[in-house]
């Protein structure tokens, strides 16, 4: 230990991170990282391929039997063994981690393989044949609510899993009176923050206990372990849950790694050895967890002044194929301050929750702030606009005034502290909106498009572990059983050398919650930060936890940090007590300051900790009577401000509510389209700050992943459920290039309801930044229907009158894939052979002739006159893949006319489409006409979608070329070099 | 995200690795850098039966001038040529286009040739290949022919490369004193895939603009001046020509609007440069 000399003053420094020098040097531990018993075996998991399917057969049989494979499990393998994982509304729904009679996402695990290695477990994926019989899928929220839409879940009858209407105050009173009603509708996309590490979990089953014990970089909520012990069908005393020393950041979404603690545990037990999972990255993006999507359609009563008085929401909330615990949280985490920063006293809220063809939905940072503020922030900018009225006004018009704290919202919230009108005077003066503003009017005089935006939040921190419930109706709630509260747990210990250890059940995933700890425990007991040393590592069956536990909700500077507090404050009174009894003074004169406690009056009277701390492990008997020990001492805490919700739906959802107020300055390129943030400035207010550099280290990250979600990322979808962001190639992530610096401004106003008076600060910006840009490029192209993300094919539809005609008409028009989205292939083009119509009809029927003329065919098989089945190995470049084909004749005039569709299904993808071919005569012979549109899916259509067009263009070239040259048009089949290419440079000037 | 099975060889004499190529025919490929053949032998999109790394073929490392062309071995990695002392002299083009071309750490690994051979219709080096009127070498243990690279390109990652065959070398032609260069992109973020990258080149038989990213392979035209009537009708015909891609990221209208933008602007800095 190095020497005691600094004492006091920790809280509040930006103080070198104790868990820097170790993660900086590769010393980090990470589950990935772990030693693990020598018989571990890997997991690899094989994934739909489609996003909507019933799964019709499974052929396991050759993965079973490739050496070195030694379990593979199909869905009812899994089932057998456990129970439905609960779902947190009341539906006639089951949740299973893994597919069973049906599909519902691209990415949904459908078997598993335990193997020696990895290379083995994914070899065998390629051996399970997996019969599916595609259904329609759906993706968009509100098509999900139409009445002949296909339904995901038949026991459920509908896709509408959840609807609940609340009332505060009278809205309908606000709105009938009101001098105006001004509504905004809204979609807010898919999107992810995405962590470093991947999802990891090392299982293993104990037989004679029927016990499980994972390892998992799990996050918390630990209210989610409750979910695995009863879906693993054990007690939760057999299913011991630790997590890895280091983490590689988790956002939020790390939450959603339980299903495969579910599905490692069940393989463990069925292998009877310990199984390994690291999860890829194509895994990741595909179907690791995802932000909910949201409609949401506000409208707001508004007097002439700019005033709110009532603002009435529905929103529509998007979970994916299976509301997967804690979902539908997103939608009810912002309950209780769904009026923002804004004293409003009529609320109607109407929350829908809908199941869509898409990756369950689960935590991520900013959790339902982001879909929330980016309606009501475009909302109070639209209502300044169409008043009239400086925008900036119309949010100081309404916010909760400063003498108001605590301030109960309409919904129930609790806001805990704030000077929401000094905050912002302040970031105007202290973030030059004079200067912005001039700048702006500059730009605009020379032609630019130069926007100022505004964004005003309360920033939820320390969830209420009870606001889930305010999904059910009171009479379920009574039903059900009370839930509130949020218990925060903290040990501190002293070794009989007196040295400190702290313990947390906070699961921290790089946010430096060791460091803080050290700072808070080392200042309350007068020693060094050096003298503190932090363990955050969690197991179940040895720690203090409870549902709380975990890393969300902001919960770390508020709760946790404050329950290390309240136990250092406890061992320090008991070590207070025995000083005084050694240097005979009373215990309120005792201080701790440079390893020593001393009497306040006398400093020269004074005992060093050590010898103070040591007295309870060497010499318990010198103890004062009614003195207790001081090796250890464990809090719980749960504030009594977080109650459950009340009869009438009123619940403070979360604990403490910091404050945000961003400005933007954003120039937008009139020829690319590209959006430029000139200038951000973002002021805080997350109550007393503990360490100022993480403190701008949160905002700075939140910033950035803010970034990514208002300019750069989303989960894309095709119309068929195909999932088209399977790559960091197309999910793009804002790099440092991307990220500009924005100006960090404080304002402290303490929470008094937490024991160091500080907020929660880890998600604001993900609420505040999207929207501010958004404002800032309206506020810029004057556009209202703003949507996330600012591609520059967006933004480019916006800025772009009537394009420029080509000089002379095309000869065929532009292969398009789709503007929506949908990735459709579309082409068509033409040959000419030399031989008769007749004759080319009759090779289009022919299995022979097909298999000659299609490309990469291995077998051609009749079944009927109008129905074939192929097996075709089809690639482009080195992308290679077998492929089993299916096709059908159809509308068949002979010779003249016919319909080919059909569907192919391999490892690499699906993909269905049809074609019309139709036969003119020539004078020299035959000219074939075709026209195709082809839907593409599976691991093609996620990774390699810049591919497919042109694949489908040479892969179908290929076929009609063939086919010409089978019927006589083209040149001698030959070998040599350079025959594709004229070949297709042939065909490309005939298209 | 872990390959199928395949066998590696690492030759120490080219006619080791031709022998090798010419008998796993279909089922071998090349591996230099690596850069883009991991990543789908990792998702196996790619699968092929025998890997030949020819990097411990010394005669292919090399970068050699001799004339009016300059021969860069199919070993040469990219940040190799990027630091090449007669770069900016020699290949001006090239120097402009190599902040665009990935990252530094996969221009570290990734080799000129393999890029070429990938033949990506977004990269940088096919691009500046065509756009100069470059040629490709290709070996195989029957023969040694050399293409022109406007003829090797042919289409989304494919190209005239037989089985059997690799590349030995590209030829880029020297810059001639006098002429003008520049090369333009633009992509989502830093490193990205290019939606439209433009290379130009100014020289006394007139203009001549390079366009990647929107075909499926790089395609070159010769323009009228820029003060020319027919300049503004020539390059809005040539955005139009090219079957421009919709895809997630830019429509096709985009990208149409970017030839026009990003070409004209890439012409002119040419000729400018020219002047």
């Amino acid at each position: 230990m190095k020497s005691l000399e600094t004492a006091g003053g920790l809280v509040g420094r930006t103080v070198e991170r104790v868990e820097d020098a170790g993660l900086l040097t590769g010393h980090g531990r990470y589950i990935d990282d772990l030693p693990v018993r020598r018989d571990t075996a890997h997991l690899a998991i094989l994934r739909s391929p489609h996003g909507h399917a019933e799964i019709r057969a499974i052929n396991t049989t050759a993965a079973r039997a490739l050496p070195g494979v030694s379990a593979v499990l199909t869905g009812d393998d899994v089932a057998r063994l456990t129970r439905s994982m609960t779902v947190g509304v009341k539906a006639n729904v089951e949740c299973w981690p893994i597919a069973r009679d049906r599909v519902r996402y691209v990415g949904e695990p459908v078997a598993l393989v335990v193997a020696e290695n990895r290379y083995v477990a994914e070899d065998a994926l390629d051996l399970i044949e997996v019969e599916y019989e595609t259904l329609a899928a759906i993706v968009d929220p509100e098509k999900a609510l139409a009445a002949d839409a296909p339904v995901l879940h038949p026991s459920l009858g509908t896709n509408l899993i959840n609807e609940r209407s609340f009332r505060y105050g009278d809205p309908e009173a606000a709105l009938a009176t009101a001098d105006h009603r001004i509504s905004i509708r809204i979609a807010y996309p898919r999107n992810s923050c995405t962590p470093i590490e991947t999802y990891g979990v090392i299982a293993e089953y104990d037989p004679g206990e029927d016990a499980y014990d994972v390892t998992a970089n799990f996050q918390g909520p630990f209210s989610i372990h409750a979910v695995i012990s009863r879906a693993l069908n054990v007690p939760g005393n057999r299913m011991r849950l630790r997590t890895p020393p280091d983490s590689g950041g988790s956002f939020g979404i790390k939450q959603g790694v339980f299903p495969y603690v579910i599905l490692a545990a069940v393989a463990a037990r069925v292998a009877g050895r310990p199984v390994k999972w690291i999860e890829d990255r194509l895994e990741h993006l595909t179907a690791s967890v995802s932000a909910t999507n949201r409609v949401t359609t506000l409208e707001a009563a508004v007097a002439a002044d700019g005033r709110i008085t009532a603002l009435c929401w529905d929103q529509l909330e998007d979970c994916g194929a299976h509301l997967r615990a804690p979902e539908p949280a997103t939608l009810y985490r912002m309950h209780g301050n769904m009026t923002g920063a804004y004293a409003i006293e009529n609320v109607a809220i109407r929350n829908r929750v809908v199941l869509t063809n898409k990756t369950p939905t689960g935590l991520n940072r900013g959790f339902g702030g982001p879909q929330v503020y980016f309606a009501l922030e475009r909302l109070v900018h639209k209502i300044a606009d169409e008043l009239g009225l400086d925008r900036l006004q119309v949010i100081r018009r309404n916010l909760v005034p400063a003498d108001a704290f605590p301030y109960r919202t309409a919904t129930g919230g609790l806001l805990d502290s704030g000077d929401y009108q000094t905050a912002i005077d302040r970031a105007c003066a202290e973030g030059g909106l004079d200067a912005l503003r001039l700048r702006r009017d500059q730009a605009r005089a020379e032609g630019r498009l130069y926007g100022i935006g505004y964004a005003t939040v309360v920033e939820p921190s320390v969830s209420n572990m009870g606001y889930i419930t305010t999904v059910l109706t009171p009479e379920e709630r009574a039903k059900a059983g009370p839930k509130n509260g949020a218990q925060s747990v903290a040990t501190v210990a002293i070794d009989p050398l007196g040295s400190i250890t702290v313990k947390v059940a906070s699961v921290p995933q790089g946010q430096g919650h060791r460091t803080v700890l050290a700072q808070v425990v080392a200042e309350r007991l007068g020693l060094p930060l050096e003298a503190v040393r932090v363990n955050t590592e969690l197991d179940t069956a040895r720690d203090a936890w409870s549902i709380a536990s975990g890393n969300y909700a902001s919960r770390f500077a508020a709760a946790v940090a404050g329950a290390a507090a309240l136990a250092a404050d406890r061992i320090r009174e008991r070590l207070a007590a025995i000083a005084a009894s050694q240097l005979n003074v009373t215990a309120d004169r005792i201080d701790f300051k440079a390893g020593k406690l001393f009497d306040r009056d006398n400093p020269d009277n004074a005992i060093s900790f050590g010898r103070v701390a040591a007295a309870s492990h060497w010499a318990p008997g010198t103890l004062p009577d009614g003195t207790g020990q001081t090796i250890r001492e464990t809090v719980f805490w749960t504030p009594e401000q977080l109650e459950g919700p009340t009869a009438t739906d009123g619940i403070n959802s979360s604990l403490c509510h910091g404050f945000i107020f961003d400005i933007c300055g954003a120039e937008i390129d009139r020829t690319t389209g590209q959006v430029r943030i000139d200038r951000y400035v973002t002021m805080h207010d997350c109550g007393r700050i503990l360490h100022p550099g993480m403190v701008d280290g949160q905002v700075r990250g939140g910033f950035a992943q803010a970034i990514g979600a208002a300019l750069y990322e989303e989960y894309a979808y095709g119309g068929d459920g195909s999932f088209l962001t399977g790559t960091l190639a197309d999910y793009l992530i804002p790099t440092v290039m991307e990220t500009p610096e924005p100006l960090i401004l404080h304002h402290e106003t303490l929470s008094p309801f937490t024991p160091l008076g500080a907020k929660g600060v880890g998600e604001g910006n993900c609420m505040s930044t999207p929207v501010c840009i958004a404002n800032a490029v309206a506020d810029a192209l004057g556009v209202e229907n703003i949507r996330l993300p600012l591609s520059p094919r967006r933004v480019s539809e916006w800025l772009y009158g009537e394009e420029r005609p080509p000089s002379k008409p095309q000869d065929s028009t532009p292969v398009a894939t789709g503007a929506s989205g949908e990735r459709l292939l579309t082409g068509s083009g033409s040959a000419d052979v030399v031989a008769t119509r007749q004759s080319v009809w009759t090779m289009l029927l022919d299995p022979n002739t097909l298999k000659a003329i299609i490309p990469g065919a291995h077998e051609v098989r009749k079944v009927s006159d109008s129905h074939f089945r192929a097996e075709v190995t089809l690639g482009i470049g080195p992308v290679k893949g077998r492929y089993r084909a299916d096709i059908r004749l159809s509308d068949m005039v002979a010779p003249q006319a016919v319909t080919l569709s059909g569907g192919t299904e391999g490892a690499l993808g699906s993909g269905r489409g049809t074609g019309r071919v139709t036969l003119t005569e020539t004078a020299t012979g035959t000219r074939i006409d075709y026209r195709y549109e082809a839907a593409i899916g599976g691991k093609v259509a996620s990774v390699g979608g810049r591919l497919l067009d042109g694949a489908a263009r040479v892969v179908i070239g290929q076929f009609f070329q063939a086919l010409a040259r089978h019927a006589g048009g083209g040149g001698p089949p030959s070998a040599a070099a350079g025959f594709t290419q004229r070949l297709l440079s042939l065909f490309r000037r005939r298209r | 995200m872990k390959p199928a099975s395949f066998d590696f060889l690492c030759p120490d004499t080219l006619e080791e690795a031709l022998a090798a190529l010419a008998e796993g025919g279909g089922e071998a490929r090349v591996i230099a850098g690596g850069q883009s053949l991991v990543p789908m032998l990792n998702m196996r999109l790619a699968r092929p039966g025998l890997l030949v790394d020819i990097m411990r073929l010394e005669a292919l490392r090399r970068i050699e001038t001799s004339g009016d062309e300059i021969t860069v071995g199919a070993g040469v990695r990219q940040a190799e040529l990027e630091a090449w002392t007669n770069l900016s002299r020699d290949l001006p083009l090239l120097a402009a286009a190599f902040p665009w071309l990935g990252h530094v750490q996969t221009r570290a690994r990734g080799t000129v040739c393999g890029s070429v051979a990938h033949a990506d219709p977004s990269a940088e080096l096919p691009l500046s290949l065509v756009t100069l009127g470059g040629a490709v070498t290709l070996r195989s243990r029957k023969q040694k022919r050399k293409v022109k690279a406007d003829d090797f390109f042919i289409g989304m990652m494919a190209t005239d490369l037989a089985e059997g065959e690799m590349i030995e070398a590209v030829h880029f032609p020297k810059a001639r004193t006098g002429n003008g260069y520049a090369f333009r992109e633009i992509g989502r973020r830093h490193g990205d895939f290019a939606i439209v990258a433009c290379a130009a080149v100014a020289d006394e038989k007139g203009l001549r603009l390079g366009i990647a990213g929107v075909d499926d392979r790089p395609r070159v035209f010769a323009l009228p001046a820029l003060n020319d009537d027919q300049f503004d009708d020539a390059l809005n015909d040539i955005a139009w020509s090219l079957n421009a891609r919709d895809d997630i990221h830019a429509s096709a209208r985009y990208r149409r609007e970017l030839v026009r933008n990003l070409g004209r602007e890439t012409l002119k800095e040419a000729s400018r440069c020219r002047a």
